[in-house]
């Protein structure tokens, strides 16, 4: 279940407590987020939306390690990541975060095999394990006869495909998507959200995504609303408001 | 190394300015290795000479001679081991371009002192006995396709009228050492004396240009180059008596420094070199800021992306590096041909070789350095806010 009230049982997969996020832009203090409260259970797909500047990718900067809070406290699965130097933030992000991206952002003069075995090079996994995996990942996504493509040679699709591939392959505690069909037209967009919620539906993924489209919007579990930093609603509503929760 | 494949392919992404840069270093270090080769060249006489070894000269200058007869007072100095003596000769072979070195020798001695030079028994006993005798080195002789006993007829403008000499080539030479000196010509100093033009016999006669002494040991040098030019102050011969690697030394000097000159434009081409890899690698870190930044938001770390940029740069640098000192490789002994007599032989050795590579690899590291910093200390959230 999803709350954003903070009266989390504890048992959450994330938990967000009391998050803000000020920026400095010259003399003044912009304040992005403010004491933000986020209860996410494992397998869950919570949809971000809301105007720009309202702080969607700055929340998900946060609960990927990318970005440290000025206040409050993120802790995932037990470990509270808010605290975390540097290098061991980038140790956490290997092990539990998978980033899916608007632009892609896969190398270009790697392979789809390549680009989605990098982050297993992180690891201490053979070359056969590697292999292994990566072939599983790009499966999943459909792509098993373009591993040896490179990225201009796919589609905006595909190419989107390999980066959840790439995300995905290490098995990550959950997947932040920023945007993921913001690029593409709407038949893709389709079927790249129909392959994110078969990774929620069918190998139990956590999945938190931000976007600005409804369509896509909907077809998260849950969505919330950024409104100038406060989660201000989820969209989900018909479905009903259990204490605090929404589902 | 599990990055090879990304460090390769980051390498070859843009083809042409890979090319440009690689092409522009291995000009460079064509150039800094010939500086080196020419300094080497010129600093050879000061690296292969004998510790043990004195050089006494007029203190006038190098081209003032001295009396014959110092020989013996020199050898009775307590510490002198054996003592010979030479002069230069100047003659050209057929043609002014054919200029080799050509000493006069002191047959008796020569070879007690400079045991680095290997000439076979027999060669050797029949040069002592033919007055007229001559011995070339190895690579003279190959120059001009010379065999023991051919005649060799060298043409002398230097003492007095233009005169022909010619000798019997009773003996080839070589080196100890790969690198050594193999270039010279030995003529007997008894036909020289002889033979002297009667216009300069007056001032020749019984001369020597210089002295060469070999000591009992070397910790003798001070004393007995002290007790030498003590003995002849104050005589018409005044002398000047020095280790054989400050005499080789100053013998260099006199082409001008060198070493100042090899530092000066050797240093330009380090700099060059790392504006031109630096400049490559700052725009290729550059283009790349989104791909860096996924690659740290994935779990790379700083210092595996510091890494990354220092060992593309590095290999640019090793590649250029390669290129540059095979076309040295190839280049030098064509140039130390066409300037053979203006320069010594310019020869390009493995310690050379391994420190043009180390130069390299050096300038690879330094020139990734500033955009591996900046890479490294990159933050993924504002790297990714500018795609």
């Amino acid at each position: 279940m999803i709350r954003v009230d903070g009266q989390g049982n504890g048992k959450s997969l994330i938990q967000v407590r009391g998050l803000s996020k000020t920026y400095r832009r010259g003399g003044e203090e912009i304040q992005v987020l403010q004491r933000l409260n986020l209860d996410v259970d494992k397998g869950d797909f919570v949809g971000f939306m809301g105007p720009s500047g309202s702080g969607k990718t700055t929340l998900l900067n946060l609960l990927g390690g990318l970005d440290v809070p000025t206040h409050g406290s993120i802790t995932v699965d037990g470990d509270e990541i808010t605290h975390m130097s540097g290098s061991k933030l980038t140790k956490w992000r290997a092990r539990h975060v998978g980033f899916v991206f608007q632009m892609y952002n896969l190398i270009p003069v790697l392979t789809a095999y390549q680009n989605v075995e990098l982050p297993l090079l992180l690891t201490k996994l053979s070359g056969s394990e590697r292999r292994k995996h990566v072939e599983t990942a790009l499966s999943v996504v459909g792509l098993a006869d373009r591993m040896s493509h490179y990225p201009r040679q796919l589609s905006g699709g595909q190419e989107q495909r390999v980066t959840i591939a790439r995300a995905i392959v290490s098995d990550p505690t959950f997947l932040l998507c920023d945007e993921p069909t913001g690029d593409l037209d709407r038949k893709s967009a389709d079927e790249i959200m129909a392959l994110i919620e078969e990774l929620v539906g069918k190998h139990g993924k956590t999945v938190l995504m931000v976007t600005h489209d409804p369509v896509v919007a909907a077809r998260a579990h849950t969505t919330l609303h950024l409104e100038k930093g406060v989660l201000v609603e989820a969209s989900k509503l018909e479905q009903g408001v259990v204490a605090g929760g929404v589902r | 190394m599990k990055f090879r494949s990304l460090i390769f392919a980051n390498l070859f992404r843009k083809k042409i300015r890979l090319i440009l840069t690689i092409g522009s270093f291995a000009i460079s270090l064509v150039l800094f290795t010939f500086l080196a080769v020419v300094n080497s060249a010129f600093n050879r006489g000061i690296d292969i000479a004998g510790a043990d070894r004195l050089v006494i000269v007029s203190r006038v200058g190098l081209m003032q001679v001295m009396p014959v007869s110092y020989g013996d007072q020199v050898r009775a100095i307590p510490g002198v081991k054996y003592v010979t003596h030479d002069h230069w000769f100047g003659g050209v072979y057929q043609d002014e371009k054919n200029f080799f070195p050509q000493f006069v020798i002191d047959a008796e001695n020569h070879r007690k002192v400079y045991p680095e030079f290997i000439v076979p028994d027999d060669q050797w006993n029949t040069f002592v006995k033919d007055q007229q005798g001559a011995i070339a080195g190895a690579k003279t002789a190959k120059r001009f396709g010379w065999k023991v006993g051919d005649r060799i007829p060298i043409k002398n403008t230097l003492y007095g009228p233009t005169k022909t000499w010619e000798f019997n080539l009773d003996g080839i030479y070589h080196t100890e050492k790969p690198d050594g000196d193999e270039g010279q010509f030995w003529l007997q100093w008894k036909n020289f004396d002889e033979n002297i033009p009667d216009s300069i016999k007056d001032r020749m006669k019984s001369t020597a240009g210089w002295y060469i002494l070999k000591l009992d040991s070397p910790d003798d040098s001070v004393r007995v180059a002290k007790a030498i030019d003590t003995k002849f102050a104050n005589s018409s011969y005044e002398t000047k008596t020095e280790t054989e690697s400050a005499f080789a030394a100053g013998f260099a000097k006199q082409f001008g420094n060198i070493e100042f000159l090899i530092l000066s434009v050797g240093s330009v081409v380090f700099f060059t070199l790392l504006l031109v890899t630096g400049n490559t690698m700052a725009i290729s870190v550059r283009e790349r800021t989104a791909e860096l930044a996924v690659l740290k938001a994935i779990g790379v770390t700083d210092s595996s992306v510091l890494f990354l940029v220092l060992a593309e740069s590095t290999m640019i640098a090793l590649f250029g590096g390669v290129l540059g000192l095979l076309l040295a490789w190839a280049a030098i002994p064509v140039i130390s041909a066409a300037v053979t007599g203006l320069l010594p032989p310019l020869l390009l050795s493995k310690t050379m070789l391994s420190f043009g590579l180390v130069f390299a690899v050096l300038v690879g590291i330094v020139s990734g350095l500033i955009p591996g910093i900046g890479a490294m200390r990159m933050r993924v959230v504002n790297a990714l806010r500018r795609v």
